[in-house]
Parts: structure tokens; C-alpha cells; sequence
């Protein structure tokens, strides 16, 4: 580095280009050799990551229970499964993921208030998962879910990323 | 005999020579130009990596058995709860010093002329030690660690083009888990104790090539009268060395380093807050939308840190504190301007604006829009500085400087004190 400087200095004041071209030569060698400890340390973290992914299954229903086990307008924990099942006032369901959408805390259901507050940064979502509250951006996601002879099946392999509220994210008996 | 103790003595003498030169300026050995900072720092570096080594032996990097090996540490009759508390409060002194070292360095116009390539150095090195405390918080992975290192890789995402990627890499996965403490882990025990002690070594290297601590310019024209290194120097050293070491193994001995309950993954604390030293942070999340508070400010905020020696050509006296008594009495002026202001705008954004929620437009509303007008009240009050109070450009500085801190100061306080259950604000 001292070396270098000193290199340039001179290359610059007596107009030495094959000098300068050396150092030039030299900077492009050390970024390229950052470069490649960078990409030598992303290729292995990689390489820890896949073994777990692998492990993930692509479908995964779980039973959250019979319809007649709600009422509506009830918002229950599912704690199994990591998300909310919320029995809306027309006796519909949605399944509501816990995860907060703006920094991936969770959120606990406030029933006095009828809201989810996020304990990390106070963003509140109103029962079908709609922002009320800034910091949020957008609603909570949701896990697909069918009622068949009245048990209600979600299934929790991924959470749906959604922009708004929509029928066909919920489940009718 | 004779000769040997001379050797001995020859051969620490040349060491403390090696690191500084033979003389120094006698004005700079004033405690109240530097207080010592610089040295109380990397003396608790040293401190940190002795007992960050001692932890490598008890300490299991799993997540099944981080914590129970930190419980284990306390187990009466074992040093290894002592050798953890002084890891823990000599890291959270760090911060604090090294922070206050940055606005020694800022104050007296330490930062200029060839000594500016040395302040970006010394920037870095703020952040490393930040980075490093927070990745150390980490690793007992108690609630704390877990949602800690849960936002911060959420936080990640918000990175345009590569954040997502960059979120599961570091995650190891698309969830929080082992990879997770395994990854952390060897960031927090082995590539920031490398980059740190580099660092560190090239930072003393450029103070002695700047000629040693900042002096004030001589205007009687009397050379300045230099004295020898040892004893007068070393002595300084020495008494500052045994003070902040004994400050950190009393209070290490007395108090012990907090633990939280176990990491859950199912239930986040209500509140669920960071370390003291993020709480500016965390506040400034809950107002701005978030790649605002995560991206573009952390970058505007480095960069302007960054541009500050570059910027101004007619600087305060310097190794002068504030460059004088009206540097000082700007300076408090604009402290309190960004206090107030903060306050004011916390207390109308969480009762009127927060609970808008959100729309299309919230990236303008709760982020283009108040970035550009913090921007613009630090540029107003740079100019009220210069033509109402006929400041320099560089007292000018001091006082926009001032304000930005004391800002993000009354944030931190915000954060810290002022917010309960739900983030909701309590008094």
C-alpha cells in the first residue's frame, strides 16, 4: 500500500506510464482477489443453505379442527402450526400467518382492541390481516386452506404473500 | 545480571518506540484534550480478545446447547460466569467509548488534512465494534438473540436487487435455525476479531505518520517544546490502562451479565426491544417506511460522516474543544433545536399520521418526504449558523453535527425508556 503510493507519486510527476500501468495492474489484482474470497465465502455459505432446503417438503396439511368448534368472529392460535385461524362474522375462515410482514416478529392477537400488534415496531393489523398501522407495507400472509364434512385442513408448506383482501383466500363449509 | 535487565529493558523500551516515537508534544499530554479515549478503547479490545478466547473453551455454538453452556458458566465456584461478564459490560463500554472517541476526534477538529483517510478508518472501526456487539448478543440465544438476528436478516431483505438472496444466505435457509448460530458465530469469533485487530494496527500506524495527537497551531512563533515518550507518556498509559481495567473486573465481579429466557420461536416479548445501542434504530423504524429507515438514511448518514473532512476548507482551531466558546455555545443551541424537534415529531407521528395504515403511497408519505426534510432543516440550520451567527463553514458544522446527534440521542432515549407493551409511547 505505502509502496504503491509512493510508486504513483513518482510515475505522476515524472510521467512514467509503464510505471503507473504496473500500479493500475496491481489495484486490479487485489480487487480481483477481494472479489474472489467474497465469492469463495457466499459459494459455501450456499452450500450450508441447500442441505436444509432439501429437507423442506413442497405440501404439508395439517387438521386446525371441525368448524363447530367456532364461533363467528373468534380469532384462535393454531400453535402447531404457527399461524391464526380466524372465523369471520359470515362463518368463512381464513388462516392468518403469525409472522409480521414488516420485520418478521410475531404478532399476538389484542381481542379487547380487535387487532394484531406487532410487539418489535408496533405495526397493527386489523382480523383479516389489512394493515391499520404503519410501519407494515403489507397485509399478513395467509395459508390456503379446505373444509371437508367440516374439518378444516390448512396447508402450511408456504405462507401466501397477498396485497389485499381477497374471497378466494378464505374457506366456506 | 547487570546486562540482562539492561537487555530486558532495551527490549521493551523498543517495542513502546516501535508504537510511538522517542519524543512527543508536551501540550498533547493534557488529559483533557483526548481523556484518554483512544487508549481506554483498545485496551478493552485486548480485554475482549482475551476473554473472548477464554469463552471459545466453554461455550457451545448449537442452538440445543447455547444456552444451557451460558448457564453452565455461573455454576458457583467456576470463573467462566466472571470471564462472560467481563466480555459483556468491556463490550458495551466499547461502544460507548469508541463513540465518544469519535466526537473527541470531531470536536477538536481532529479529522482534517492528512489525518482525514484515518478518520474514515476510525469510522469503520465504530461500526465494527457495533457489528461485533451485536453479533456477541447473538450467541446465547436467548429471546433477545433470536428475534434480534430474526429482524436483522428481515432487515436485509429490504436491500433492493440482492437482499432476499443475501437474507437466506446469511440465514442459511428460509427460517431462523442452526445454520443461522453457526454462521454468527464465526463472524463474531473469527472475521471481525481479524478485520478488527488490521484495523486497529493501521489506525495507530496514521495517528504516529499524522506526527501523534492533534496539537493547536502555533501562533507565537516559540517552537513547541517536546518531551521524552518515557516516562512522561507511558506513565499516562499505564494509569489509564489500570483504571478502565479495574472499573470493568469490579463492576464484572459485582453485576452480572443479563441473560433472557430461552429463545421461542413461537412468541416474540412484548416489547420486544434491541440492545440500548439500536434503539434509535428501532425508533426510527417504527416511523419511516422501511426501506427508508434500513437503506437509504443508514447510507446518507455514512456518506455525510464520510464527506465531513472532505467538505470544508476553512476549519475551527483545532485541538481546541468545540474550536471555542462560540463553537460551544452553537453546538448547545443546535442540540437542543434536534432534541426538541425529535420529541415534537415522535409525539404528532404516533397520535395523528401512524395510524393512517398504509396505501400506495407510503413510501412517499412516510419516506421520500421526511427524509428530504430532515435534510433540509439540517441544511437551514446550517445557514441560519453562517449568516445570522456568522460562523465559519467549519463551526458551522459543528452545530448541524450537533443537532443530528442530539437527535438520534433523543430517539435512543425514546426507545429506551419511553415505549411499553406494543411499542405504544408511556410516561
Amino acid at each position: 500500500m505505502k509502496l504503491s503510493k509512493k510508486t504513483t507519486g513518482r510515475s505522476k510527476s515524472t510521467g512514467t506510464g509503464r510505471r503507473n500501468l504496473m500500479v493500475r495492474f496491481w489495484h486490479v489484482l487485489v480487487a480481483l482477489a477481494s472479489f474472489e474470497l467474497l465469492w469463495v465465502a457466499g459459494s459455501l455459505l450456499k452450500s450450508r443453505r441447500v442441505n436444509r432446503d432439501k429437507a423442506q417438503g413442497s405440501s404439508h396439511l395439517i387438521a386446525a379442527g371441525n368448524v363447530n368448534q367456532f364461533k363467528p368472529g373468534e380469532v384462535k392460535g393454531i400453535p402447531q402450526g404457527g399461524f391464526y385461524l380466524v372465523c369471520q362474522e359470515d362463518g368463512s375462515f381464513l388462516a392468518l400467518s403469525k409472522t409480521c410482514t414488516h420485520l418478521g416478529c410475531t404478532v399476538p392477537w389484542n381481542k379487547e382492541k380487535q387487532q394484531f400488534t406487532c410487539p418489535c415496531h408496533g405495526s397493527t393489523f386489523d382480523s383479516t390481516g389489512l394493515v391499520m398501522a404503519a410501519p407494515a407495507t403489507r397485509p399478513l400472509d395467509y395459508y390456503p386452506l379446505k373444509i371437508e364434512n367440516g374439518e378444516i385442513w390448512v396447508d402450511i408448506a408456504v405462507p401466501v404473500k397477498r396485497d389485499a383482501f381477497a374471497s378466494f383466500q378464505i374457506g366456506r363449509s | 545480571m547487570a546486562k540482562s535487565t539492561e537487555n530486558r529493558s532495551l527490549t521493551f523500551s523498543s517495542f513502546v518506540f516501535h508504537l510511538h516515537p522517542p519524543k512527543v508534544h508536551a501540550e498533547t499530554l493534557r488529559f483533557t484534550l483526548s481523556f484518554g479515549l483512544g487508549g481506554m478503547a483498545a485496551t478493552l479490545v485486548v480485554l475482549l480478545l482475551v476473554t473472548g478466547l477464554l469463552q471459545l473453551l466453554s461455550y457451545s455454538p448449537q442452538i440445543d446447547q447455547a444456552y444451557l453452556s451460558i448457564q453452565q458458566m455461573y455454576q458457583p465456584g467456576g470463573l467462566g460466569g466472571f470471564i462472560r461478564n467481563c466480555h459483556y459490560w468491556a463490550g458495551n463500554l466499547l461502544v460507548v467509548i469508541t463513540f465518544f472517541h469519535f466526537l473527541r476526534v470531531f470536536l477538536t477538529t481532529a479529522f482534517t488534512g492528512p489525518r482525514r483517510y484515518n478518520w474514515i478508518v476510525g469510522l469503520a472501526l465504530f461500526l465494527l465494534v457495533v457489528f461485533a456487539n451485536f453479533t456477541g448478543y447473538l450467541m446465547p440465544w436467548d429471546q433477545l438473540a433470536y428475534w434480534a438476528v430474526t429482524i436483522f436478516t428481515s432487515m436485509l431483505s429490504y436491500i433492493p436487487v440482492i437482499g432476499s438472496e443475501l437474507m437466506t444466505l446469511l440465514r442459511g435457509g428460509q427460517e431462523v435455525g442452526s445454520e443461522t448460530l453457526a454462521t454468527f458465530y464465526a463472524i463474531h469469533t473469527g472475521i471481525i476479531p481479524v478485520l478488527m485487530v488490521v484495523l486497529l494496527l493501521y489506525h495507530f500506524w496514521m495517528v504516529r505518520k499524522a506526527g501523534g495527537l492533534i496539537k493547536q497551531e502555533n501562533t507565537r512563533g516559540v517552537a513547541p517544546a517536546r518531551i521524552a515518550t518515557h516516562p512522561h507518556l507511558v506513565a499516562r498509559e499505564v494509569a489509564v490502562v489500570c483504571l478502565i481495567l479495574s472499573i470493568i473486573l469490579l463492576f464484572s465481579a459485582v453485576i452480572d451479565a443479563p441473560l433472557g429466557a430461552e429463545a421461542n420461536p413461537g412468541q416474540s416479548p412484548n416489547p420486544a426491544k434491541a440492545a440500548w445501542y439500536f434503539m434509535g434504530l428501532q425508533e426510527l423504524l417504527l416511523h419511516l417506511y422501511p426501506s427508508f429507515a434500513i437503506c437509504v438514511v443508514p447510507l446518507l448518514v455514512l456518506f455525510f460522516f464520510i464527506r465531513l473532512p472532505f467538505g470544508v476548507k476553512e476549519t475551527p482551531a483545532k485541538g481546541v474543544w468545540f474550536g471555542g466558546r462560540k463553537g460551544a455555545l452553537n453546538a448547545a443551541i443546535s442540540g437542543i433545536a434536534g432534541t426538541g424537534l425529535t420529541f415534537f415529531t415522535v409525539l404528532i407521528d404516533d397520535t395523528f399520521l401512524i395510524r393512517k395504515g398504509s396505501s400506495q403511497l407510503s413510501w412517499l408519505w412516510r419516506g421520500l418526504v421526511p427524509t428530504i426534510g430532515c435534510c433540509l432543516i439540517l441544511v437551514l440550520l446550517y445557514f441560519i449558523l453562517v449568516r445570522i451567527r456568522k460562523c465559519s463553514a467549519g463551526e458551522a458544522q459543528i452545530g448541524v453535527v450537533s443537532c443530528f446527534l442530539c437527535g438520534a440521542a433523543s430517539l435512543t432515549v425514546i426507545g429506551i425508556w419511553l415505549r411499553g407493551a406494543e411499542m405504544a409511547l408511556v410516561w
